[in-house]
């Protein structure tokens, strides 16, 4: 009897989790559909123009209309976490290559410290950092060359966000290069290969799937990434291909569209959960890919 | 023999390389830490004058607003003090960037030589709820009691489900689609930004339940949900992960399930479990993107006594310092940087002692 009802508390505290992920999806869909009840999808999905002012309050109590295009914040988020990326997968990729190759445990206690800090150091941290370091340095580099940066480039939210990114990449990275099958790295060893020969003919092609899969990972934690675009990063939505301009994300214009005093049905703030919605999806889909990657290496390990 | 001398070098070379990375990391904590501290350890320190009652209405104007006020009420000086400075006098002071004149600059040389004018230890950045108006009275407190009251909320909420979720699922889930359903939930909600938990709890508790804007309360619980996952995978790698002769054995002796999950399991799995709780704590403390969609960054400089009271945390209140124009604000977002540091330097330390504990007290 006893054992029967700590099953069943304990199953209930497991049903938290589904109820969890139900709410928020449902949440997010019911004020999205709200949302675009007054907005059009259309306009949504396809405008570059972003002019969320017009749905402020007005004088005489009536909200106007605002055109809410999200392409260019999407642009922002995207073009973002690529320079992120290309932050973070080279060295992500190099540490990882280092740590599970050719370090010995001496320097892997030494070293592996170093990517823990940096993954404990709170997002909003690294804002400040790169509002009050960063920006200042790239805005002075480009200035012995004459061309003018902004101090809310996407460079520099990009570049601290690939900081960030680096111990996700350089940990999940390291595990798939350690389990790689020791029968053919020994084997590749036993032919007289270099440790950059076996890293190359062996270890890299099997344990691509993994490294790709944790690149994933990094690439749905930038498109998420909140506190260091918001600091970092403008308000100006902007459709460029210069990193040195400013641009803007989709998640600042989620904090954006809430902070304020407009109702909670208003579109200004239903906005968010648009664009929220968009954000869940595609960070979902890209998780999911991810984990198959992963289960992927993990089945063709045991051949 | 050439051939494989070039090989081996350029095998060499590689490695090499490959350490750059590491090192690259190193320079930006480096250049990261130090910047931090440079910028943050001058707000330890705040600039006070020794007034007399003879000190004229210019030395007054250089005092913080709130004690010009204090004085004002009093009626002037009644006898010799100390007072505090406002911040553009400790800003020039520390000789960084002030906006005073000059017939002030030199006022404040001649204080000095005077020795009117001493740097001592600013307590106010202890013992002060936030202040939007002077900076050399604002401080860390109010924000550092909302942290440790949404923590304590997301603690009390998060840490026991997810045990209980994941002895569930280690020990009696059978093998249906519930179970994967479950899992798949947990994975999912593991890999969400952080800024969509925010979106629940405002569509969820504010909106939905009703619950008080900018609470410990729905800080709490939007930050439980957002760790349930990562408690939950933690303990159950190390439920896992215990060994499975111990249980059998106490199986053998006629235990049942849960006497060995109560008995064998849990006593083995705790260490692992508890780090594992602790540093998604640590992870939550952090979080700031989710608090700000709750309304947590809104101005509060009153310490919170309950935890349906308006609230404001760390995070948010570096949020704040930083985004403000006075450079004796971005001083104060750098010294709560450390303070901030500080306290998740303590988090997992004491994750290690704990690990480190339980270890040398299991040794069968």
């Amino acid at each position: 009897m006893k054992e029967r009802f700590i099953k069943s508390t304990l199953f209930l505290c497991a049903l938290i989790s589904i109820v969890v992920s139900l709410a928020i999806m449902l949440t997010i869909l019911i004020e999205a559909i709200k949302f675009f009840q007054k907005e059009s999808l259309f306009t949504f999905l396809f405008s570059s123009q972003w002019a969320a002012d017009g749905a402020f309050l007005k004088a005489d109590g009536s909200t106007g209309h605002g055109i809410f295009g999200a392409v260019s914040l999407f642009w922002g988020t995207f073009y973002i976490s690529l320079i992120a990326m290309l932050t973070a997968i080279p060295v992500g990729v190099m540490c990882a290559i280092y740590l599970g190759v050719f370090a010995g445990k001496k320097s892997k206690n030494l070293f592996k410290p170093i990517l823990e800090v940096i993954a404990g150091i709170p997002t909003v941290v690294f804002g400040f950092f790169a509002v009050i370091v960063i920006a200042p340095l790239i805005v002075g580099f480009f200035e012995i060359f004459n061309i003018s940066a902004s101090y809310e480039s996407a460079l520099g939210a990009g570049f601290i966000m690939g900081v960030m990114i680096v111990p996700i990449v350089a940990s999940l990275s390291q595990d798939c290069i350690e389990s790689v099958s020791a029968k053919r790295v020994n084997g590749a060893y036993a032919l007289g290969m270099t440790k950059k020969e076996v890293v190359f003919a062996v270890i890299l092609p099997e344990a691509m799937p993994g490294i790709i899969a944790s690149c994933l990972l990094g690439l749905s934690r930038a498109l998420g990434e909140t506190m260091i675009v918001i600091m970092a990063a403008s308000l100006r939505p902007n459709l460029s291909l210069n990193f040195l301009e400013d641009m803007t994300t989709v998640t600042v214009h989620i904090v954006q569209a809430l902070q304020g005093d407009q109702a909670f049905d208003s579109s200004l703030a239903l906005s968010a959960f648009s664009l929220g919605l968009a954000l869940f999806i595609i960070t979902l889909v890209i998780n999911m890919i991810s984990v198959y990657l992963i289960h992927q290496f993990h089945k063709g390990k045991n051949l | 023999m050439k051939l494989l001398k070039k090989r081996k070098k350029s095998s060499k070379h590689f490695k090499l390389f490959c350490k750059m990375g590491l090192y690259l990391n190193l320079a930006f904590l480096v250049v990261f830490l130090g910047s931090i501290a440079y910028m943050g350890f001058p707000a330890f320190n705040q600039t006070y004058i020794y007034m007399t009652p003879s000190s004229d209405s210019k030395i007054t104007s250089l005092l913080s607003r709130s004690e010009q006020r204090k004085i004002r009420l009093q009626g002037g000086i009644k006898e010799n003090a100390w007072f505090l400075a406002n911040s553009e006098v400790d800003q020039y002071v520390k000789q960084k960037f002030s906006r005073l004149k000059d017939s002030q600059r030199s006022l404040i040389d001649t204080l000095k030589q005077e020795k009117r004018i001493e740097t001592r230890l600013n307590l106010n950045f202890f013992f002060n709820g936030d202040s939007k108006t002077s900076p050399e009275q604002s401080g860390v407190l109010a924000g550092a009691i909302g942290t440790l009251l949404v923590i304590l909320v997301c603690m009390v909420v998060a840490v026991p489900i997810s045990i209980a979720t994941a002895i569930y699922l280690e020990e009696f889930a059978p093998q249906n689609w519930l179970t994967r359903i479950i899992e798949v939930c947990i994975n999912n909600l593991a890999g969400i930004p952080s800024i969509i938990f925010g979106l629940l709890g405002l569509g969820l508790f504010i909106n939905f339940f009703g619950m008080p804007r900018s609470s410990a309360l729905v800080g709490g619980l939007t930050l439980a949900i957002m760790s349930l996952p990562i408690i939950i995978v933690a303990s159950q790698s190390a439920l896992k992960s215990v060994d499975i002769h111990l249980k059998k054995a106490g199986y053998a002796l006629g235990m049942s399930k849960w006497q060995v999950i109560k008995g064998i399991s849990l006593p083995m799995a705790m260490p692992t479990i508890l780090t594992g709780s602790i540093l998604a704590l640590a992870q939550a403390i952090g979080e700031t993107a989710p608090l700000m969609l709750i309304g947590m960054i809104a101005f509060i400089p009153d310490v919170s006594t309950s935890l349906t009271q308006p609230t404001t945390v760390l995070p948010a209140l570096i949020y704040n310092w930083a985004s403000m124009p006075e450079k004796a604000f971005l001083e104060r977002a750098a010294a709560g940087i450390l303070v901030l540091l500080g306290l998740l330097v303590l988090l997992n330390l004491s994750a290690i002692y704990l690990r480190k504990y339980f270890q040398g007290k299991q040794s069968w």
